[in-house]
């Protein structure tokens, strides 16, 4: 075994690449939870949105309509949760595990015509002069733009929720449902427009892996992301900031025990791929001290009945 | 006074309810208008219309002499209503200013804001700093926080659902003062409360609902308490009558009864001490979150304590179960009814099952004797007056009244040695509260000791042969009840908290 076969410039850059569908997918789900809602279907909305994404990628042969046509499509596919749980007031948990069951299903079905086919590749965006700094250029500033959209993401959510009226709209009526409508805030109309705000993002974060990261398309390609996304936002307290470090602590496993593997430890590969998430999952338990920080009103279904 | 707002014929039927029928009635700008009424009389769908939060059927509404008619909130405060909730419209993990900008239209940034709730809490005695977290505030502080949001709009009516329900007597005088000031400025209030004397003290004049429809109007200062609640309840009231008697041997003692608070928002017991002989009624007082709840839970053995300090007819009982309790004769029915005292989607039959299988011999060898269950539920409906279809109904579908009946009426009829209730009558209309005291004394006058905790003063004077008040997790000095008066139990129950004045 020899380490020193590990290049730190790659590896950096491999685990920023390796996070990003992990921030997608875990800010929509952060925003939709700050507003009271508890949506398992992250993990069925990101395969949707991954297979939309490869699918309109392929065809139109721009990437950016197909990250477009992801957003489009995770939000497509959570207004089925929202329409289960905010106008038909089932059971939040059931439906999203239903989601996640049914996006896996649906994308399988319409990814048929597409295993095997390269997409269109996404350019690194041009930094110039400034991408040839030694270290900083390569690591930071050789990505493509959805690498960047997904920390501008972050950075505004966690923005918006602090500092901005919309932010507080959001986390009263995610706080205390009823008291939000006695003010006469519409709960049901600002959940919906959450669950398709997270969505989208899941299906942002589903097209990331399929035209990025790996990129091409096979069933069930996003590989419980989703599901460490939902525990992401748990352990991160609901806040996006926090949120950020978790993802880029699970990315940076990831590409590790890629890069042992690829410099033959001798762990055996499964106790290597398993190895993120169970020390991501372990470490944020750790550090989530303050377990009062859920919304108040998380996964109860809101109905004016007064 | 120039006439303010005035409904005219207003109508709101819910499914199998009316819940508003024709009420009319007009307030005056500077008027201190009472809105009195039983539970499911109508008030809360009256002044919900008023707010925009119900559309009424029929019937309209004019302010200043034009039509109004709000689609929601938002459009009501626009027009200078204001609404302080009963049971409030707070964020607990909010801080004091976030929730005032949520209830604002255009609120200023934060920090004018936070100047301006400081200048107004100055302004009117009701002093709050706004970066504090809601829910860490006392109730009184919290009802400071609803108060200061509707002030900050400068509403030319204020609509106040029971406000006086949680402060302590001196915070009930600071309040009134401050909306006597109010008043004088011009602003109308539409005053709801079950608290007679009360609004004899500050209102000038009163309307009275009954099943949804006006049945009386009166000036409150030339009319009695009691033929106020006549009209209220619409029947001649029964108060609770006593026998004198003298208490028997002790059979619950407390001493130096300290715990740890159970979670985050609750209240730690501070070596909480006292003696209870049978026949006796102790009656609790205090301003809700001082303990109350951590009381009760101490004495049912929900939470264990260490040895010692609790001992039921002189064994240590501190690390006993309820179940173990209740063998022993020890019996509990808390504050929440729903969900706590009993279990919303179970049956009648299966909630009288679940704290009386073991005193009721209900239960064989591991076996349940529905049947039996279904006797004792029926005696409890029959003996309690318990309005409901049958003991087949859920807890869920009875009216808060009815089941509050229901649950002290199941621990009554199981004979306890000592029965201990936390907010017997929350919520509950005068002939049911009367009911339920008189059950209460009944029990007492049967040699049971009865511990009743509670935040309505005149429930306890009227009950308890002697009076303590919990604050911060420790209890007062027991006294007689009788003889007290309002200040001294005052300071008993902590004192103002900090309230002052209005000083402008």
């Amino acid at each position: 075994m020899d380490l020193s076969a590990i290049n730190p410039v790659l590896f950096i850059a491999g685990f920023l690449v390796a996070a990003t569908p992990l921030i997608f997918a875990a800010i929509g789900e952060l925003v939709v939870e700050r507003t009271g809602v508890l949506n398992l279907g992250v993990e069925g909305m990101m395969i949707a949105g991954a297979i939309c994404g490869f699918a309109v990628a392929v065809e139109t042969g721009s990437p950016l309509a197909g990250f477009a046509a992801a957003a489009v499509g995770g939000a497509v596919i959570s207004l089925l949760f929202a329409f289960l749980t905010q106008v038909m007031l089932a059971n939040q948990v059931a439906s999203g595990l239903a989601l996640t069951l049914f996006g896996l299903g649906l994308s399988a079905l319409l990814g048929q015509s597409y295993v095997g086919i390269k997409p269109p590749r996404l350019g690194d965006v041009d930094f110039g002069r400034l991408a040839d700094i030694p270290v900083i250029g390569p690591v930071l500033l050789s990505h493509d733009l959805m690498l960047y959209a997904a920390l501008a993401l972050v950075i505004t959510v966690w923005v918006v929720l602090k500092f901005t009226r919309l932010g507080l709209i959001l986390r009263a009526v995610g706080e205390n449902h009823d008291a939000a409508h006695a003010l006469g805030y519409k709960v049901v109309r600002i959940r919906t427009a959450a669950i398709m705000f997270g969505g989208a993002c899941a299906g942002l974060g589903g097209a990331y892996i399929s035209l990025i990261r790996v990129p091409q398309w096979t069933e069930g390609m996003t590989a419980g992301v989703g599901w460490i996304a939902l525990a992401l936002v748990v352990f991160a307290s609901w806040k996006p900031l926090r949120l950020l470090i978790g993802a880029y602590l699970f990315g940076g496993l990831v590409q590790l025990q890629l890069n042992l593997q690829a410099v033959g430890v001798a762990i055996p590969v499964e106790y290597l791929a398993m190895s993120p998430y169970v020390i991501t999952i372990v470490v944020l338990v750790i550090l989530s001290a303050d377990k009062t920080a859920a919304p108040g009103s998380l996964g109860r279904n809101f109905h004016a009945s007064s | 006074m120039t006439q303010l707002m005035s409904l005219d014929g207003l109508t709101k039927a819910y499914p199998g309810v009316v819940a508003n029928d024709d009420v009319s009635l007009s307030i005056a700008s500077g008027e201190v208008h009472a809105l009195l009424g039983e539970n499911g009389a109508g008030k809360s769908t009256l002044v919900k219309m008023i707010y925009g939060l119900v559309k009424p059927d029929k019937g309209r509404m004019r302010m200043n002499g034009a039509d109004y008619a709000p689609a929601e909130p938002r459009a009501a405060r626009a027009a200078g209503v204001g609404m302080v909730f009963q049971h409030f419209s707070l964020f607990d993990a909010l801080s004091v200013a976030e929730n005032i900008a949520l209830g604002m239209e255009n609120a200023p940034r934060m920090r004018a804001l936070s100047a301006r709730i400081r200048a107004v809490s100055e302004t009117y005695g009701l002093p709050l700093s706004p970066d504090r977290i809601v829910g860490d505030l006392s109730a009184g502080e919290r009802q400071r926080v609803e108060i200061i949001r509707c002030l900050l709009q400068e509403p030319k009516l204020l609509i106040m659902d029971e406000p006086t329900s949680v402060l302590t007597p001196q915070e009930v005088d600071i309040l009134f003062q401050t909306l006597r000031k109010l008043s004088a400025e011009g602003t109308a209030i539409l005053y709801i409360s079950h608290k007679l004397e009360e609004i004899r003290a500050l209102c000038d004049a009163a309307t009275i609902l009954r099943g949804g429809k006006v049945v009386a109007t009166c000036v409150p200062s030339e009319t009695t308490a009691r033929d106020m609640a006549e009209m209220m309840v619409g029947s001649v009231l029964k108060v609770p009558t006593r026998a004198g008697k003298v208490p028997g041997e002790t059979v619950l003692k407390l001493e130096g009864l300290s715990a740890p608070a159970p979670n985050a928002f609750g209240m730690p017991l501070r070596d909480i001490g006292f003696d209870l002989r049978s026949g006796e009624v102790l009656g609790i007082g205090g301003v809700a979150g001082n303990g109350q709840d951590e009381l009760l839970a101490a004495l049912s053995g929900e939470m264990t304590v260490k040895p010692g300090m609790i001992r039921f007819q002189g064994t240590d009982i501190g690390a006993l179960r309820p179940t173990a309790r209740r063998a022993l004769g020890l019996l509990a029915a808390p504050e929440e009814r729903l969900g706590h005292a009993a279990v919303p989607d179970m049956t009648l039959t299966e909630n009288a099952m679940l704290t009386g299988a073991a005193r009721e011999r209900l239960e064989h060898h591991g076996f349940l004797d529905w049947d039996a269950a279904k006797r004792f539920a029926n005696n409890i409906i029959e003996r309690f007056d318990v309005r409901t279809p049958g003991p087949s109904a859920t807890a869920r579908s009875l009216s808060g009244g009815n089941l509050q009946k229901f649950v002290i009426g199941r621990e009554v009829m199981q004979r306890p040695e000592v029965l201990v209730v936390n907010q017997p009558t929350w919520g509950v209309d005068a002939s049911a509260a009367a009911a339920i005291r008189q059950a209460l004394l009944d029990l007492a006058e049967k040699g049971a000791a009865v511990i009743v905790i509670s935040q309505d003063l005149d429930e306890l004077m009227e009950i308890s042969d002697r009076f303590a008040a919990l604050n911060e997790g420790r209890l007062s000095a027991t006294m007689p009840a009788l003889g007290l008066d309002v200040a001294e139990i005052g300071q008993m129950m902590g004192g103002t908290h900090g309230m002052e004045v209005a000083h402008v």
